[in-house]
C-alpha cells in the first residue's frame, strides 16, 4: 500500500476513536469543545504511538510466544502515551474542573488506551501476517514452475549418448569403404540433432512433422543394427495433423528397439500405429520380447518412465501412457489429448 | 600368430575392428559373432587369445559372457558410452576402446595388451572382472548361469536362496539349482540389500522368501523359507534380518 494511504489511513482511525470517544464522555455533560479537544489529543498520541509500533511488526513477525510480547509492549506505549497526555493536557486546557475529571479518570484512558494500541497492533500484525504468506505462495509456485519447466527440459533433451557414439562409430567404419553411405549418414544425423534442438519449450508438433523426425532416426538405427531391425509404420490419415509434444515419439520407438533389439537375438520388427480415437491422437509402438529373459519383468524401462512423467507433467494424467504384453509381443500404447485443457503454464 | 574373435552386436562396429587389425598382418580374426551366446561358443571352438568385446548386447550382456567362459581369453572392450562399464574398467585397469576410436587409439591398445601378455604368466588371468559388483543395472536383477551346454537368465525373483560352496554359489530356484563362480560377498554387494539379505557366513535369503523366523536354542534362529527349507542365521545375520524387517 502507499505510504500516503497508510497515513491518511491511520488519521481516520484517530478521527474515528475520537468521535467514540467523545460519544463516550458526553453523558458527563462537559463542554463539548474541551471534551473535542481532550479526545483528539489523546487518540492523535495514541495513533502516533500505534503506527511506530505497527512499521516495526511490517519487518518483524513476532512467533505466537513472542506475540505475548504484545500485550506488554501495547501496555507500556499506552502508559508512555497516557503520561505524554497528561502533561500536554494541562497546557492545552485551563479549565479545572475538566482537569480534575481527567486526572481522576486517567485509569481509564489507560485502559481504554491500551485496548487500542493492542486492536491496532493486532491488524497490523494480521495484515504483515497475510502479505507474508501470500507472498510466500506466490515463492512456491514460481519455484514449482520452475523445476517444472526445468524437468520438461531434460526430460526433451533425453538424448542417449550411446545412441550418437554408436552412430558416430558407424560413420567411422563407412568412411573408407563405403563413403557415400557414410555421408548420407552424416546428414541424417545432423538433421536428427537439429530436429532435437531445434523444438522451443512446450511446443506441440502435428503427427506428420514428429514422423519426419522418427523416420531420421529410424534411418539412422537400421543402418546400425542392419538386418536385425525392421520397421513398419502405419498412419491414418486423420491422425497425421493431430498434435502431440515434440519429440514424444522417438523416446517410445527407442525404447521398443532397445527392447526388441536386446531381449532377442533374432530380427526384430517394429510397429508404430497411429490413429484417431474420439478426436485423441492414439500411438501404439509394439515391439518382440523374449518373456523368458529378464529384461520383461523390469517392466517399462527408462525411456517409457520419461514420456510418461512428461505427459503428466503437462496434461496432469498419469494413466496416458499404457503398456501390454501379449505372447511374445511389447505394446506401449500413448494416448495424447487434443482439447488443449493443458495444465496452464503461465 | 595372434588368433582373436570381434564380438559386437552391430556390423558396422566389427567390421572397423576388422579394417583396423589389417594393419597388424600378426592377428588373425578367428570369427565375428553379434552376440554372447555365438562368443561363447566361438571362445571355445577357436580358444582365442584375445577378444574384442562389446559390453551392451542382446540377452545377455559382455561381462556376463566372460562370466561364463572357463579359459578367459585376452579382453579389449569396445563400448560407446557407459558410465557402469567404465567404472568397471577403471577399477581393473583393463583397457577399452571408446567408440568411435581412431587406428593409432587400437594400434595402443593392441600394444599395451601384447605387452602385459609377455609379462604375466600363463595361469595367471590377465583379468578378474567377476568380483566388481554391480557392472551394468541388469546384473541386479538377474543371474546369468550356465547348466550343462544351455545358458540360463534367472532372474532374481526367482532365486529361492543362495548357498556357498566351495569357490562357487549355489543358486537355488524353483527350476532347480545352479552353481555359479563368484564369492558370497560379491552377491551381498551386487543384490538389493533391502530384498536380498546374507543371514549366515554361507546363507543369503530373499525376504520374499522368508515366512517364520524361531528361535532355535538360547540365541539361535532357523529362518523358515515358503518352500519348506530352514536356513540357519549368525547372530549377525539375525541382527541384520531384524534390521532389514524392521523390526
Amino acid at each position: 500500500m502507499a505510504p500516503t494511504r497508510v497515513i491518511w489511513l491511520y488519521v481516520a482511525w484517530a478521527a474515528f476513536w475520537s468521535g467514540v470517544f467523545v460519544l463516550v464522555l458526553l453523558p458527563a455533560n462537559y463542554n463539548l469543545r474541551l471534551t473535542m479537544k481532550d479526545a483528539l489529543l489523546y487518540n492523535l498520541l495514541l495513533t502516533i504511538a500505534g503506527y511506530a509500533a505497527g512499521t516495526g511488526l511490517r519487518y518483524y513477525q513476532p512467533t505466537l510466544r513472542q506475540g505475548v510480547m504484545l500485550l506488554a509492549w501495547s501496555l507500556g506505549l499506552a502508559g508512555i502515551c497516557t503520561l505524554v497526555y497528561s502533561f500536554l493536557i494541562d497546557w492545552l486546557i485551563s479549565n479545572e474542573l475538566y482537569l480534575a475529571f481527567v486526572g481522576d479518570s486517567l485509569p481509564m484512558r489507560l485502559v481504554f488506551g491500551w485496548l487500542l494500541l493492542l486492536l491496532l497492533l493486532l491488524i497490523n500484525w494480521f495484515w504483515f501476517y497475510t502479505k507474508e504468506q501470500r507472498q510466500h505462495e506466490e515463492r512456491k509456485a514460481a519455484t514449482e514452475k520452475l523445476a517444472r519447466e526445468a524437468e520438461l527440459y531434460t526430460l526433451r533433451q533425453q538424448l542417449q549418448p550411446h545412441f550418437l557414439f554408436n552412430s558416430l562409430n558407424s560413420i567411422s567404419a563407412m568412411v573408407v569403404s563405403r563413403p557415400e553411405q557414410a555421408r548420407t549418414m552424416v546428414q541424417q544425423l545432423s538433421d536428427f540433432l537439429r530436429g532435437t534442438i531445434r523444438k522451443e519449450n512446450q511446443q506441440r508438433v502435428t503427427l506428420a512433422e514428429e514422423l519426419k523426425q522418427l523416420e531420421l532416426y529410424l534411418a539412422i538405427e537400421k543402418v546400425r543394427f542392419g538386418h536385425r531391425l525392421q520397421t513398419i509404420v502405419a498412419v491414418a490419415d486423420d491422425a497425421k495433423t493431430l498434435e502431440l509434444p515434440a519429440l514424444l515419439l522417438q523416446p517410445l520407438v527407442e525404447n521398443a528397439i532397445k527392447f526388441g533389439l536386446y531381449g532377442t537375438t533374432g530380427d526384430t520388427t517394429i510397429s508404430i500405429k497411429a490413429t484417431c480415437e474420439d478426436g485423441k491422437l492414439i500411438i501404439q509402438v509394439q515391439n518382440p520380447f523374449d518373456a523368458d529373459a529378464s529384461q520383461a519383468q523390469e517392466g517399462t524401462g527408462f525411456g517409457l518412465n520419461s514420456v510418461q512423467r512428461r505427459l503428466y507433467l503437462l496434461y496432469a494424467r498419469p494413466d496416458l501412457v499404457q503398456t501390454q504384453q501379449h505372447e511374445n509381443q511389447f505394446t506401449t500404447t500413448v494416448t495424447i489429448p487434443q482439447n488443449y485443457d493443458q495444465v496452464s503454464h503461465n | 600368430m595372434i588368433k582373436c574373435l570381434i564380438i559386437d552386436d552391430e556390423p558396422l562396429a566389427r567390421s572397423i575392428v576388422a579394417e583396423y587389425l589389417q594393419q597388424h598382418p600378426d592377428v588373425t580374426i578367428a570369427q565375428e559373432c553379434s552376440d554372447g551366446f555365438e562368443g561363447i561358443k566361438a571362445i571355445k571352438q577357436h580358444q582365442p587369445d584375445l577378444i574384442f568385446l562389446d559390453i551392451q548386447m542382446p540377452k545377455i550382456n559382455g561381462f556376463e559372457m566372460l562370466e561364463l567362459v572357463e579359459q578367459q581369453p585376452g579382453v579389449i572392450f569396445t563400448t560407446a558410452f557407459d558410465n557402469y562399464a567404465l567404472k568397471a574398467f577403471e577399477a581393473n585397469a583393463v583397457d577399452y576402446l571408446l567408440k568411435p576410436f581412431s587406428q593409432e587409439r587400437f594400434d595402443a591398445a593392441l600394444k599395451k595388451w601384447q605387452e602385459k601378455r609377455t609379462i604375466e604368466t600363463a595361469d595367471q588371468p590377465t583379468i578378474d572382472l567377476s568380483e566388481v559388483p554391480a557392472k551394468q543395472p541388469e546384473e541386479r536383477a538377474r543371474i546369468v548361469v550356465k547348466a550343462g551346454n544351455d545358458i540360463r537368465i534367472i532372474p532374481v525373483q526367482d532365486v529361492l536362496y543362495l548357498e556357498a560352496y566351495d569357490d562357487y554359489v549355489k543358486i537355488h530356484t524353483k527350476d532347480g539349482l545352479f552353481l555359479k563362480k563368484k564369492t558370497m560377498g560379491y552377491y551381498e554387494q551386487t543384490l538389493d540389500p533391502a530384498h536380498f539379505v546374507r543371514v549366515h557366513r554361507s546363507f543369503m535369503i530373499p525376504i520374499s522368501q522368508l515366512t517364520r523366523i524361531e528361535p532355535l536354542e538360547k540365541d539361535s534362529h532357523v529362518a523358515l523359507l515358503k518352500n519348506g527349507v530352514r536356513i540357519p542365521l549368525s547372530k549377525s545375520g539375525y541382527t541384520r534380518l531384524r534390521t532389514v524387517l524392521g523390526l
